[in-house]
């Protein structure tokens, strides 16, 4: 695949497809990623679009690559723009460099100042006439042809991805014929934004958003009872899982807000049966009260929370980690819970899985920390290798001598009576209560029934995912969640300029693992916290419950912008040499 | 189909007496509460339905009145304030082998939970949700709650809300509820014929108990000089039902409305596809 000229190509390629409102540019970007997942690359896509409900200026970003990629890359190296209506306003989010290459139509008027100012080469594609003179075929068609071009994605791949979604005929050949002239238009725009071959093996390679992962490892744990209520990033998460529930066996049903979500779910897991929900920022915030009950009548609940921009309604179709805090701290009471966080799309299916796991064992509520970053990106994966994780709950069997729902055992947990079995009723409270499950405010209840729930996450089994550890030397980098991506990529920037340096990626976010954490950094002077928010939650959290050696510095950046790895590359490289 | 068919005419008496649904657990509640009687009801009513125990779950929010599960010897939920109605469908959804009872108050089904309340109504789970409506929040000692009459004093609210009360009954009924229905504590044995109705009739099915609080309300024991059986037979036309209600004085006891909608229960436990077969929708 390298290009006539003997050009090597590139590892890594970014392509912004942008127009207004029904120019179709996210049909394109999608089409353009299957055909370079079809012949063998990785990539991923990630939409924005204006603050419209419907139409408006749209951008699909993609980035293409040779290896499986988790962010956004500093520089978006092809832009095709079907027309430029407003498309000005996406320039924070499609950063030209010297080396791009801009593909316009002339007769749409000229790009705007801000990307021409770049010094990106401009290249002129009459899209709008292209397509009306191939009568049934729209531009987007070509732009899909000229960005297909421009990145190497072979014309077979594309053509083939055309034919599965449009199944007319005529339009069909219309689209393709469009295709073939953007692919020809590309060849006078140069090679210098060609992709390097795909790797040579690429078997069973996943298509999927964050969003589908998380839904789909929770299935694959066993959760077969959603309750939800609609929310953006969330929402596709749920769309993913109602029909997939109902061919498993299980159920979601809308409730009418996150306050019946959350208790639906802990009815249903009373009731025996592994229950999730998914929601944002204000639907956590909504959800506290009940999160405290899972806790106190120990029932075994998980709950996604696909961050976006806060507080408040705050932004709500773009990425932000600032949930943290509420997830490790907002409940009242002492309320030991489970907080995890992916740190990859592939990585949303493990995660989840473990969590309803995690759950599951220790009768709990589980907190898993996706982002609207990896739930609405779609991204070309590794299939995620097949994890232990299911849900297996200890229960009592029918009339069990004595039995007490709550019994203070060695490692906190106490078997779980299921509604239907005989001889072993109880009733579940959030009232603080003795073995049996009778309400108790003594004293001696209270301080046996804290320290038995707090023993459950302590003896839990964290050792093989609590963190993804990489790399050597004396700086390390602690991050989670969806800034792993930009982290890892600035690492392997920052050896080639010869500065080693360790990768943290917390996974498990609480319970605290203070020792664990201390012996991954035996031997670390400085430590670079990294984080996408304003206030610097894990920086603050790090601080308050583990012991960080050597120097640390906070690098944080809230939304609605991604971190990217440039300027983590500058810091770590700056740092390793001040 | 409710879990719960009526019973043929020549059934055999149940096997179950009420003491078999009490618990040792003595209630906290105070001497002379209609909430004792409740409980009795509930008790009979699972007797003359000849349920096992371990088959019916009792769920409930946060009150005086919502602590009847653990007095039983069912399955108990006690969750939060208001929120029974959430968790009860949860359950019922995810378990509609189990005959699910949810037990109320005016402040935790009316106030805070009402949304829940209108939503119950409409979705129409097989729910039996039984609402003791004191007129006041007892466990806090003695507010207004959204059926307190407007010029009730009490500290929080001095000389009154001045907040005209709201009707339960009608609301439910324009909400969706299939069964509506107004009981007394003071009959416990009437009470428990109307719980026993309001199980075996598929969907939701709303009993509002008028069950005074002797410390907060004394003069709600005057009720049971107030209270008849409702002169008229039970309808299946809702807005005559309402109607009705709107028109009665309050203290008509008896079933007022019974529906024929079928419930709502997703296909729970149908599909037989394996999460290898889902993950084919991912492969390139
Ligand atoms: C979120 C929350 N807010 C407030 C309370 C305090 N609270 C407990 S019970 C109650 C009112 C109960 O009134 P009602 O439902 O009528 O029950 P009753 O005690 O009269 O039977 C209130 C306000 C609470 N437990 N939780
Ligand atoms: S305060 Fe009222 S409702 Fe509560 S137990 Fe006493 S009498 Fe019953
Ligand atoms: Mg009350």
């Amino acid at each position: 695949m390298t290009s006539k000229q003997g050009h090597p190509g590139r590892a890594s390629v970014s392509v912004a497809i942008t127009g207004s409102g029904g120019a179709g540019v996210m049909t394109a970007g999608n089409m353009l990623l299957e055909a370079a997942a079809k012949a063998g690359w990785y990539g991923l896509m990630v939409r924005s679009s204006g603050p419209q409900i419907r139409g408006g200026e749209a951008a699909a970003l993609l980035r293409l690559a040779t290896h499986p990629v988790d962010s956004l890359d500093d520089v978006c190296d092809v832009l095709v723009a079907v027309d430029w209506q407003n498309i000005h306003r996406f320039a924070d989010e499609i950063p030209l460099g010297a080396a791009s290459v801009i593909v316009g139509d002339p007769d749409q008027g000229d790009p705007p100042e801000v990307y021409l100012a770049s010094g990106a080469r401009y290249g002129k594609l009459a899209m709008k006439a292209t397509a009306k003179s191939i009568p049934g075929s729209w531009p987007n068609m070509v732009a899909l042809g000229v960005a297909a071009g421009l990145v190497g994605v072979p014309l077979e791949a594309v053509k083939g991805v055309v034919a599965s979604s449009l199944k007319k005929s005529d339009a069909l050949a219309a689209s393709i014929t469009a295709v073939e002239a953007g692919m020809k238009a590309a060849a006078e725009f140069g090679d210098g934004t060609r992709l390097a071959p795909p790797p040579a093996k690429h078997d069973g390679h996943w298509l999927l958003t964050g969003n589908q992962a998380a839904g789909f490892g929770a299935i694959r744990a066993g959760v077969r009872f959603v309750a939800a209520y609609p929310i953006t990033p969330a929402t596709e998460l749920l769309e993913y899982m109602a029909p997939a529930l109902t061919q498993v066996g299980g159920v979601l049903v809308q409730a009418e807000d996150e306050l019946a979500s959350i208790n639906m779910i802990i009815g249903a897991s009373y009731g025996g049966v592994p229950a999730l929900t998914a929601t944002a920022g204000p639907g956590l915030s909504l959800m506290v009260e009940a999160l405290g009950l899972a806790v106190a009548a120990e029932v075994p609940i998980v709950v996604v929370d696909v961050m976006r921009g806060g507080p408040s309604t705050g932004i709500p179709a773009k990425s932000e980690q600032s949930d943290l805090s509420l997830a490790l701290h907002g409940l009242h009471g002492d309320a030991p819970r489970i907080v995890l966080a992916p740190n990859s799309i592939a990585d949303c299916v493990t995660t989840t899985q473990w969590a309803v796991h995690l759950a599951e064992q220790m009768q709990v509520p589980a907190i898993v920390l996706s982002d609207q970053f990896f739930g609405q990106a779609r991204a070309v994966v590794e299939r995620p290798a097949d994890a232990p994780y299911a849900a297996k709950r200890a229960t009592v069997g029918a009339n069990a001598q004595g039995y007490k729902r709550y019994a203070l055992t060695d490692t906190g947990i106490s078997p779980m009576s299921i509604p239907g079995t005989p001889g072993v009723t109880y009733t579940a409270d959030g009232l603080e209560h003795n073995e049996r499950g009778i309400p108790s405010s003594g004293a001696t209840d209270h301080r046996k029934q804290l320290a038995k729930r707090e023993r459950k996450l302590a003896q839990g089994d964290y050792a093989r995912h609590w963190a993804d550890l990489e790399g050597e030397g004396e700086i390390a980098v602690i991050t989670f969640g969806s800034s792993t991506g930009p982290v890892r990529e600035a690492l392997a920037r920052a050896k080639g300029d010869g500065v080693s340096a360790r990768l943290v990626s917390l996974r498990l976010l609480a319970p605290a693992q203070p020792e664990r954490l201390a012996a991954a950094l035996a031997g670390v002077k400085r430590v670079l916290v990294v984080e996408q928010n304003h206030g610097g939650q894990l920086a603050r959290y790090l601080r308050s419950d583990f012991e960080i050696p050597g120097e640390v510095r906070s690098f944080r950046q809230p939304g609605p912008l991604p971190i990217r790895p440039a300027a983590l590359h500058r810091e770590i490289v700056e740092w390793s040499r001040a | 189909m409710s879990a719960v068919p009526a019973p043929a005419a020549d059934a055999p008496k149940s096997a179950h007496t009420a003491a078999d649904y009490k618990s040792d657990y003595k209630p906290i509640w105070c001497p002379g509460c209609g909430d004792y009687s409740v409980l009795s009801s509930f008790t009979k009513a699972f007797a003359i339905l000849d349920l096992a125990p371990e088959r019916i779950a009792v769920v409930s929010g946060i009150g005086c009145s919502s602590r009847i599960p653990a007095y039983t010897s069912c399955y108990g939920f006690h969750g939060v304030h208001g929120r029974s109605l959430a968790a009860a469908t949860g359950l019922k959804l995810a378990r509609p082998d189990l005959t699910v009872v949810v037990a109320s108050g005016d402040g935790d089904g009316y106030s805070i939970g009402g949304n829940h309340f209108l939503h119950a109504c409409r979705r129409n789970a097989d729910l039996t949700y039984v609402v003791m409506d004191n007129h006041v929040y007892g466990m806090t000692k003695g507010q207004p709650s959204p059926t307190t009459e407007p010029d009730w004093d009490s500290k929080l609210s001095p000389g009154g809300t001045g907040l005209r009360s709201f009707n339960p009954l009608v609301i439910a009924l324009a909400a969706g509820a299939n069964f509506v229905a107004r009981a007394f504590a003071g009959d416990p044995n009437g009470t428990a014929e109307i719980i026993a109705e309001a199980i075996r009739t598929p969907g939701f099915s709303f009993v509002e108990v008028m069950s005074p609080c002797v410390t907060f309300r004394p003069e709600q024991r005057e009720w049971k000089h107030h209270v008849r059986p409702s002169p008229v037979p039970a309808t299946d036309d809702a807005a005559k039902a309402a109607r009705r209600l709107m028109t009665d004085d309050g203290f008509n006891i008896g079933v007022l409305y019974k529906g024929d909608r079928p419930p709502y229960q997703p296909p729970m436990g149908k599909g037989r596809k394996t999460p290898a077969d889902l993950e084919r929708g991912f492969a390139i």
